[in-house]
């Protein structure tokens, strides 16, 4: 009589450290999962780059496409930084520095970091769907069954296109965005033209700025790349399992955009100086 | 090989790209003039360097002249040795003195060269002889109150006991409080 309800509340405790682990051990499952697929990738990248105008399509839409979006928020986060920084330097009777606030927040930080979510909502998330969609619509094992690769074929020249669209991506967002900076405080706002782009190249150092941005972005697109096309790869072939992959793809690679940003950075200030 | 639209716009994406980042280390950092310039090295020894740092400033009159290319530990002397990697244009004369000084009062710390009047000039591996050490701000505080405390301390004896000749104990613990 007193079986049941002892089983129950057991499995009312059991129930959750089941799952909890049964979570745990799917994400480790991944992680090597993804890794053999990004050796494989690797592996498989010969084609893309003797038939270099498969990377140069999908550079067309992952990048080109991406252009405007990047331009015009690289733009608007420069004009903010360039507002809220003229407001509080204000206090300090230091505006003049704001050249140096806007461009070593771009340059280091935000250049490649909100350039990487961008690229990964606007091109990761279409990456996953068409290859999703193309496993649903078994192009994926029509090409295996012509001896195509589809990894050759399919997955390295969109990986490939990423990690070049990135670095790119990222430095024009930077350049626009301290343009936008110049735009509000200089022609705005009224800070000194001169003094605004002296002290912004006393502070800002071509190797330890500029250059460790360049490095983060070009991370940033080899992990958005393998994340969006992984998800694809692996998604289930329903309509269901495609949509979860894209969400998956966006919300995993801008977790992992930012551990990494973390990661990067520790390291980078560390060999400074 | 035939053109097609695609190949337009990865060459326009790719030049743009190159472009900003041409813009970001010409115009925003500092890839200018400074660093094509050649490099003269010479050292110099301080007692104590305080807050500059590797790539700081080398300034004469207040103009840039070079930067800090190394910072050493002397064992033997036990004293800082600085490597300054000064511009070819300009020359300093034998007996330069360089000192540890600071932009404002808080601001970055940089090597000030001051020319002497001799004939011959610095050259590469020489050493400069006359340094100054930087000021360390809390060590001046510290003087400072020390010697206000020194000044207090040989009144207070005297002003004591006129003032109150039966509690005699109590001057002598605050006198050497305060001068501690």
């Amino acid at each position: 009589m007193s079986a049941r309800p002892r089983l129950e509340r057991r499995n009312r405790i059991r129930r959750p450290i089941a799952t909890l682990g049964r979570r745990m051990i799917d994400g480790i499952w991944r992680v090597g999962t993804i890794t053999r697929f990004f050796t494989l990738v690797l592996g498989s990248s010969g084609t893309s780059f003797a038939r270099f105008r498969l990377v140069m399509r999908e550079v067309y839409f992952s990048g080109v496409l991406s252009l405007v979006i990047i331009v015009v928020s690289g733009l608007f986060i420069g004009m903010v930084l360039g507002l809220q920084g003229f407001e509080t330097l204000q206090k300090y009777g230091a505006t003049e520095s704001i050249g140096v606030l806007v461009a070593l927040s771009l340059v280091r930080e935000l250049g490649p970091v909100v350039a990487g979510l961008l690229f990964a909502s606007r091109a990761g998330s279409a990456i996953t769907a068409e290859i999703g969609l193309m496993k649903v619509t078994e192009q994926l094992s029509a090409m295996d069954m012509m001896a195509v690769s589809p990894m050759a074929r399919v997955i390295a020249p969109r990986f490939w296109a990423g990690v070049i669209s990135m670095p790119l991506l990222s430095a024009l967002f930077a350049a626009m965005g301290v343009f936008g900076g110049y735009v509000v405080a200089v022609v705005i706002l009224g800070v000194d033209n001169g003094a605004f782009w002296s002290q912004m190249q006393a502070a800002v150092d071509f190797r330890y700025d500029v250059l460790n941005g360049v490095v983060k972005s070009v991370v940033f697109g080899f992990a958005i790349t393998v994340i969006a096309t992984f998800e694809g790869y692996d998604a289930p072939p329903t309509a269901e399992g495609v949509s979860r992959a894209t969400t998956r793809t966006v919300v995993s690679s801008a977790l992992t955009v930012l551990a990494l940003d973390l990661v990067l950075t520790a390291f980078m200030l560390r060999n400074q100086g | 090989m035939e053109r097609t639209t695609i190949d337009l716009w990865f060459g326009a994406f790719v030049t743009a790209g190159f472009v900003a980042l041409l813009v970001l280390a010409l115009k925003v950092g500092n890839l200018g003039a400074e660093r094509a310039t050649e490099t003269y090295r010479v050292e110099a020894r301080f007692d104590n360097i305080g807050g500059l740092k590797i790539r700081g400033p080398v300034r004469s009159a207040g103009v840039l002249v070079g930067r800090v290319a190394d910072i050493r530990f002397d064992n033997e002397r036990y004293q800082a040795n600085v490597t300054l990697a000064l511009d070819q244009r300009y020359s300093f004369p034998k007996d330069t003195s360089a000192a540890i000084q600071t932009s404002g009062l808080l601001g970055e710390t940089y090597v000030g060269l001051e020319a002497g009047g001799d004939d011959k000039k610095l050259v590469a591996g020489d050493r400069i002889q006359i340094t100054q050490s930087a000021v360390v701000l809390e060590r001046l505080i510290n003087q400072f109150l020390f010697s206000k405390a020194q000044e207090d301390a040989p009144a207070k004896p005297a002003a004591a006991p006129a003032a109150s000749p039966p509690s005699a104990p109590a001057p002598a613990p605050s006198g050497a409080a305060v001068a501690k």
